[in-house]
């Protein structure tokens, strides 16, 4: 009882429906926690008044045995989602008096299943990082090592889950901005098939490609709160029509005879040696498991980044046109006409990254530019897509490493914004094709920094993907690793 | 592709951005190694490829054309940077 903050949601779940502890208590020991630390910068905002009249409802709810499965687990949501009342930056300096006038949806559906809001998680500006260290609220450390990022864009997210501040929380992944974190955090990630989760009142980045997801300790627990998390909704033109999904009836299937493609181009040249020994043993695991091992191509992957940094920036020069210092956010102090206050607010209010991405994107779609690069990129993706569909004809699901390295050290890539984008090699693919993928703990490199195995499945199958990995965690125990300084 | 200091400001001015001519030319070089990454997509031949703008190609969804939402202004200018009798204000655009 003493370690509530390295139990899983399952352990809580328990917990609270035998009255070993209560919600309120539950919430308190991971807002001490939050309290406490001084060296991860992982949460942006905190109300605990609001989490501890979340938590006495929940304990309400319980005590007359009216709540769901998730009533009173605490949880923390990245700073893109927008929480009712509650100061939304999504961390950018632009959105820094921004306290939202409505609930995301994501958001509105794990408040009605009774879960407990710890606070909003720091993230790098506008989810366009791979370090965390484009937020305008400050770095966030990687709870394994201090010095190093925690990953990004969702690293408040990953570090708060990994260092036991809180037991889960939500990300969103436009390039792999839940799953680079987590592998990088030692902590499982979940990015859903497009369309699955509603992106209502999710700050958007890159329309086409954003999804958010669970940031948990094991596969179970993302089951259990994809289960809340997915689902139609009116207010997102993109969200698919489905049936309600149970993915946490699905994890028990035995794996035998599952077909594991490997794709070969993921294995070679840039990725670290420790990174590949790692996933190599997991694969060996899963071999011995009963899985079936098939090599499988995806020639046009190694195409995946360029192709992205012309999409993603696209569709962000356009959502960001919206933070205009008219309607909420950050205005300028001092300005003329109307377009110097738009730009002398836009140019304070945007940290470099930012600016930088919407001038690629704007000159993409910009005259004379746009079938060079926008117009080509979308024909790269559908190319990028076909491979994908070939291989699941030879294979159920895809493995691979989620990064090429493990987490590395602040300052060391920020002066170099491409080899920044490098990171994502292995996880963009699965964002330009729509397909959902995750990364799961895989062990520790010799010098004890965590390592992911990404699983890319069809599209629809996360229930397949999510099953491998539970079967792999019930193998193993990687995912119980906890780094030492917040035991 | 070259990116000038010049095309930087003309980008930012389409982007309503404002750059001052350090910054300039601190992303002139930024942007063309990003354009040089972005360049290696040439490599590949996709003149009878047909554009993916969606990861799945559904058409929007429509809906019945009636009222869904109610009037929520008084809620959504408690956080605006400058409002009066319900609208926002901005520097005077015609004389």
């Amino acid at each position: 009882m003493d370690k509530l903050h390295q139990k899983t949601l399952t352990e809580l779940q328990s917990f609270l429906r035998d009255g070993e502890c209560s919600a309120r208590e539950l919430a308190e020991h991971f807002l001490q926690r939050i309290d406490a630390d001084d060296q991860l910068n992982a949460f942006i905002t905190v109300d605990s008044q609001r989490t501890l009249e979340q938590a006495k409802q929940a304990d309400i709810d319980l005590n007359k045995n009216s709540g769901s499965a998730l009533t009173g687990i605490p949880l923390a949501h990245k700073d893109i989602f927008c929480t009712d009342g509650l100061l939304t930056t999504c961390g950018s300096k632009i959105l820094n008096n921004f306290v939202s006038p409505y609930d995301a949806t994501v958001v509105s559906r794990l408040n009605t299943a009774g879960m407990v809001t710890l606070g909003k998680t720091n993230m790098d500006e506008f989810a366009m990082g791979s370090s965390n260290e484009t937020s305008y609220y400050g770095a966030v450390s990687n709870p394994w090592k201090i010095d190093a990022v925690p990953g990004g864009s969702s690293g408040g997210s990953a570090a708060a889950v990994a260092a036991g501040l809180a037991p889960a929380a939500t990300g969103t992944d436009t390039g792999g901005s839940i799953r680079q974190p987590a592998a990088f955090c030692g902590i499982t990630g979940v990015k859903p098939s497009y369309g699955r989760v509603s992106r209502y009142g999710m700050i958007a980045f890159a329309s086409s490609l954003d999804q958010a997801g669970p940031m948990t300790r094991t596969a179970e627990d993302a089951a259990l709160l994809l289960d809340v998390m997915c689902g139609f909704d009116e207010h997102d033109s993109t969200s698919l029509r489905q049936d309600p999904v149970n993915f946490s009836a699905q994890l028990d299937k035995p794996i035998e005879g599952v077909k594991i493609g490997l794709p070969k181009s993921f294995f070679s040249e840039g990725l670290d040696a420790e990174v590949g020994d790692v996933v190599d043993t997991a694969i060996k695991t899963l071999e011995k498991m009963g899985a079936i091992i098939v090599d499988i191509a995806l020639p046009t992957s190694e195409l995946a980044v360029p192709c992205y940094y012309v999409l993603a920036p696209a569709e962000a020069s356009s959502n960001l046109s919206r933070f205009d210092g008219v309607r909420f956010g950050h205005r300028a102090q001092e300005y003329g006409d109307l377009d110097d206050m738009y730009q002398k607010t836009r140019s304070e209010g945007f940290g470099d990254e930012v600016k930088r991405r919407i001038m690629i994107g704007t000159y993409a779609l910009s005259s004379g530019y746009y079938d060079a690069y926008y117009s080509k990129a979308q024909k790269l993706r559908r190319l990028i897509s076909n491979d994908f569909d070939l291989a699941f004809k030879q294979c159920d699901v895809i493995l691979g490493p989620t990064t090429p390295s493990v987490a590395f050290d602040k300052n060391a890539k920020t002066d170099d914004p491409v080899a920044m984008y490098l990171n994502d090699t292995y996880t963009i693919p699965a964002n330009l094709a729509g397909l959902p993928a995750m990364s799961l703990p895989a062990g520790l490199s010799p010098q004890g920094m965590p390592i992911g195995l990404h699983i890319v499945a069809p599209y629809m199958e996360e229930g397949r993907m999510l099953n491998l990995a539970h079967q792999f965690q019930l193998n193993t125990d990687f995912h119980r690793a906890f780094p030492e300084a917040y035991v | 592709m070259t990116i000038s200091n010049e095309d930087v400001q003309k980008i930012a001015r389409l982007a309503r951005l404002e750059v001052s001519e350090n910054q300039a030319i601190k992303f002139s070089g930024e942007l063309e190694k990003i354009l040089h990454l972005v360049e290696k997509m040439e490599a590949c031949d996709t003149a009878s490829v047909e554009p993916m703008t969606h990861p799945f190609d559904a058409a929007l969804r429509l809906r019945e054309d009636k009222i869904t939402e109610t009037n929520q202004r008084d809620k959504f200018q408690t956080i605006a940077p400058a409002t009066q009798d319900g609208l926002y204000l901005v520097p005077k655009v015609i004389d």
